[in-house]
């Protein structure tokens, strides 16, 4: 599939000297949603922020959709939505005029069926003649959402959407985001809740101070990087690991009365599943046994960990 | 030329004066009929003719530019300071328009709501003093021209400004005092010689000149003196206008 952004060699160094961007690279593939996850003050925001327009790059080229984001910045912003960060949008005035605003201010022609639909589809028809100020926070971010589809963008970056928005609205939110999918629009989002990233992204970016140190499909990452762990609670303490359970070197706790397993590399399921089959047949008496998958969170704080201690991966 | 861009941006800060009418209309009014009630009819009755002209009348044009500088500037760094404080500014700057576009927005906007003000304000004084325009069509010019170029000069003060404070010392500390001597209220050949040449470093002197002369055909200056210098201070805000679009200061990062 063709990039709809391709960022080459883009490099950010504040006026305090501060290096945001380290010569990052990066592809979005048409219609994908992407992640981009990385602690705070690792580039996400940066990133955006330049790709959007509203932060200026130190290096580097950025095409959206094969236009130059400064040469041909008309034809490229025309096409990218931004959802930021922070709840900003104008107070004082209501919901429908704010979207209607976003709409022209992009050079489009009055729609109000399409805004209509953006509304109905956000559940923010009934609070169109609503001032946003009156909104609640989880609102307010849907209008954000509706100013940002108001001019038919291709390209959807969404920055911490969920932040402070509450669980049913999250679904909500994230049922919309698949809807735009399905309507080709390619996403991209950052977002701290790391098992939303992992239910919704087709693949994952990991940046972390400035340097993009991993893309890869999300379920190839969980595969390569996932670990299953098999824990088994004992009814009698044993003295030693029972060697014939696995070939991987389980533990053992202290006190005898939990085996744990620790399985890594692609097949580590079927290690699991085939451990739990060796362990009913040796005529271990257990009590409980618990077999898990490492989230996408345990894999990204590896990682970061790892990059921290200066050993990269 | 983007013209939906240009409308959404012009309506939405004329909409802003709609949602403020009260602050924004009516106390300039207000201000400016209290001027012509104390020193055109109260005080200028007592005062001799300046120029020919009844000192009530005098004052008309120099008030009416006082309020269009000052409402100018204050509108148009209002406009783009909000939007720069609350964080909205973000759609503006990710929006697929030019500098000269979001120009004719912001200072659009701004420059018509003067204009409108000043024209209610000429009506007003009506009820106050009798005044005559001798050149209507060259007073709208020059109206707009000085509306547009203060607009432009708000604009950068509003995107210079990095705190609700700094947006009201200009106008109070800098505006207000040049508008006062810059023969608003009295002609410049009133003054002794030395204040006279002083005054000629006072860009608002030109343009309270050029504003009477529409009206009563005298001034003490040229006329093209007071439009050349109205341009050019013009021309020097749309240049710095440029420069901080071209560098993004304190817009982009």
């Amino acid at each position: 599939m063709a990039s709809i952004i391709s960022v080459k060699g883009l490099e950010k160094t504040y006026k305090g000297g501060h290096r945001a961007l380290k010569s990052v690279d990066l592809e979005i593939e048409r219609g994908e949603i992407f992640a981009l996850l990385g602690p705070n003050g690792a580039g996400k925001t940066t990133l955006i922020g330049i790709i959007c327009g509203l932060v200026r790059k130190t290096a580097g080229t950025v095409m959206a959709d094969g236009y130059d984001i400064e040469k041909d910045f008309r034809k490229a912003r025309a096409r990218i939505g931004l959802v930021p960060q922070e709840l900003s949008a104008d107070m004082f005035i209501t919901v429908w005029h704010s979207v209607k605003f976003s709409r022209g201010l992009f050079g489009l022609s009055d729609n109000d069926a399409y805004l209509e639909k953006i509304l109905r589809d956000l559940s923010l028809w009934d609070k169109k003649d609503a001032k946003i100020a009156s909104l609640s926070g989880g609102m307010k971010r849907r209008v954000l959402i509706a100013k940002a589809l108001s001019h038919e963008p291709s390209i959807l970056f969404l920055d911490e959407p969920t932040a402070g928005v509450d669980v049913e609205l999250r679904r909500d939110m994230w049922q919309m985001v698949r809807r735009l999918r399905e309507q080709g629009v390619t996403i991209i989002l950052t977002t701290h809740y790391i098992e939303e990233a992992e239910d919704m992204a087709d693949r994952i970016g990991v940046i972390n101070k400035g340097e993009i140190i991993l893309i890869e499909d999300k379920h190839t990452l969980m595969r390569k990087l996932g670990q299953t762990e098999v824990t088994v609670g004992l009814k009698e303490p044993l003295s030693s690991v029972p060697a014939d359970l696995s070939a991987q070197t389980g533990t053992l706790s202290t006190d005898g009365l939990t085996l744990t397993y620790v399985l890594e590399g692609e097949n580590a399921e079927d290690q699991g599943t085939d451990l739990i089959k060796r362990l009913s047949a040796s005529g271990l008496d257990f009590r409980t046994l618990n077999m898990s998958r490492s989230s996408l969170e345990d894999i990204f704080v590896n990682l970061v960990h790892t990059e921290h201690a200066g050993t990269g991966i | 030329m983007n013209f939906n861009s240009i409308k959404a941006i012009y309506l939405f800060e004329l909409g802003r004066t709609w949602r403020t009418l009260f602050q924004s209309i009516a106390s300039p009014v207000l201000s400016t009929s209290l001027y012509f009630v104390v020193f055109g009819s109260a005080i200028g009755g007592r005062m001799e003719e300046v120029g020919g002209v009844s000192y009530g009348a005098f004052i008309v044009p120099g008030l009416i530019m006082l309020t269009i500088l000052t409402e100018s500037v204050s509108n148009a760094s209002f406009g783009i300071y909000l939007p720069r404080f609350t964080g909205t500014i973000y759609e503006i700057l990710s929006a697929p328009i030019s500098v000269a576009e979001t120009l004719l927005g912001y200072v659009g906007a701004a420059a018509t709501k003067s204009l409108i003000i000043g024209l209610i304000i000429l009506a007003t004084a009506r009820l106050f003093v009798d005044y005559s325009v001798m050149y209507p069509l060259a007073m709208i010019g020059f109206l707009v021209l000085i509306s547009v170029t203060f607009s432009l000069f708000g604009f950068i003060l509003g995107i210079w400004a990095d705190g609700f404070e700094k947006l009201q010392i200009v106008p109070m500390l800098i505006l207000m005092p040049l508008t006062f001597l810059g023969g608003t209220f009295y002609s410049i050949s009133m003054l002794p010689q030395a204040f006279q040449t002083v005054t000629l470093f006072n860009p608002v002197v030109y343009l309270v000149n050029g504003f009477r002369w529409t009206f009563y055909g005298q001034a003490d200056f040229n006329i093209s003196v007071s439009l050349g210098m109205t341009l050019m201070f013009m021309a020097i805000c749309i240049a710095i206008i440029s420069w901080i679009f071209k560098t993004g200061y304190r817009l982009r990062s």
